[in-house]
């Protein structure tokens, strides 16, 4: 889908998120100049379009109790890729599910997995059902925890891609 | 510090259901307060609550960084431990890069590069390689399985 600049200043000002009032797409519509209608319109064009996944709440993983994530990579050769990424991306331990290219020798793995927890032990535990489950635990695989986050948004990042 | 235990019921089952849609149209609030069975008050009041709780760090469009044109990659490096904090502030200081994660690995350093095109993404990667001397690992998405990035209050 191609976007105007239109497009491009409601993306911006979304980035703030939506004001919680009554109105809040003619709020929106208020700081750029743009009628609530027009702001309606091109946001279901936008929602029609993929360009936006989903429109709701985005929620702090960490204050809903989800103390630890990890990132889980799995070695899996390039002909299962597609079925072992499927199967993983099933899963309701999943919340993201994405194949890479490796970087052998420093980087083998090809499927990266997410997965929260409320605390390391139990995202542990979790990936070790899952593995067991789904019959991939043979394929090599890493837990790497996050110990610190730096920076959440890039400036360019927030006004083309909020959120990704 | 707030967490999922310390929800009301009723908070549970408004962050569940809005992390599933919200409508887009001229009262939203008053439609979603419709389906949850409870007034449009009640619904902005409770999301102004959890806002200032933090447990909802916003309240809008979840975008596919894909259909935007522009390119994104995963990058990682592998920092000595002793340089960490000095690596990190050259890689935060570029505009073009989002998130970045320590993690426990030999890789330790995990960033998010974004910007309008595959060139300008290979300059920042190349850039960051010439100011820290380590060696870039770039990692752009071949295949998307699965983007959920929901979780149950």
């Amino acid at each position: 889908m191609e976007l105007s600049d239109r497009d491009l200043d409601l993306v911006s000002v979304l980035c703030d998120g939506l004001p919680l009032a009554p109105r809040p797409f003619q709020a929106v519509g208020v700081a750029i100049g743009m009628g609530e209608d027009e702001v309606l319109g091109r946001l279901q064009a936008l929602q029609q379009g993929g360009v936006i996944r989903r429109f709701g709440v985005i929620v702090r993983h960490h204050e809903l109790g989800y103390r630890a994530n990890a990132m889980v990579v799995w070695e899996v050769p390039a002909d299962a890729l597609s079925a072992v990424g499927r199967r993983l991306g099933a899963c309701p331990e999943v919340t993201l599910c994405y194949s890479r290219p490796p970087r052998p020798p420093a980087w083998p793995y090809s499927l990266f997995t997410m997965v929260h927890g409320k605390s390391r032990g139990t995202v542990e535990e979790a990936v070790a059902v899952l593995a067991e489950r789904e019959g991939v635990a043979h394929y090599r695989h890493e837990l790497l925890f996050s110990t610190r986050r730096f920076k959440q948004c890039g400036a360019r990042y927030q006004r083309r891609m909020a959120a990704e | 510090m707030r967490d999922a235990a310390s929800l009301s019921p009723l908070d549970r089952r408004i962050v569940n259901a809005l992390q599933a849609g919200f409508p887009i149209c001229e009262r939203p609030f008053a439609a979603a307060a419709e389906s949850l069975g409870i007034d449009e008050d009640t619904l902005i009041a409770r999301l102004q609550a959890l806002r200032e709780a933090n447990v909802l760090t916003r309240f809008g469009p979840l975008y596919d960084a894909n259909r935007f044109g522009g390119h994104v990659t995963l990058a990682a490096l592998a920092v000595p431990a002793e340089r960490f904090d000095a690596v990190a502030e050259i890689v935060n200081a570029f505009p073009e890069v989002a998130h970045n994660y320590a993690r426990e690995h030999r890789l330790n350093m995990w960033f998010v590069v974004a910007a309008e095109s595959v060139e300008a993404v290979a300059r920042v990667l190349t850039e960051v390689e010439a100011r820290t001397g380590l060696t870039v690992y770039d990692m752009p998405k071949t295949r998307e399985f699965f983007v959920g990035l929901r979780l149950e209050a």
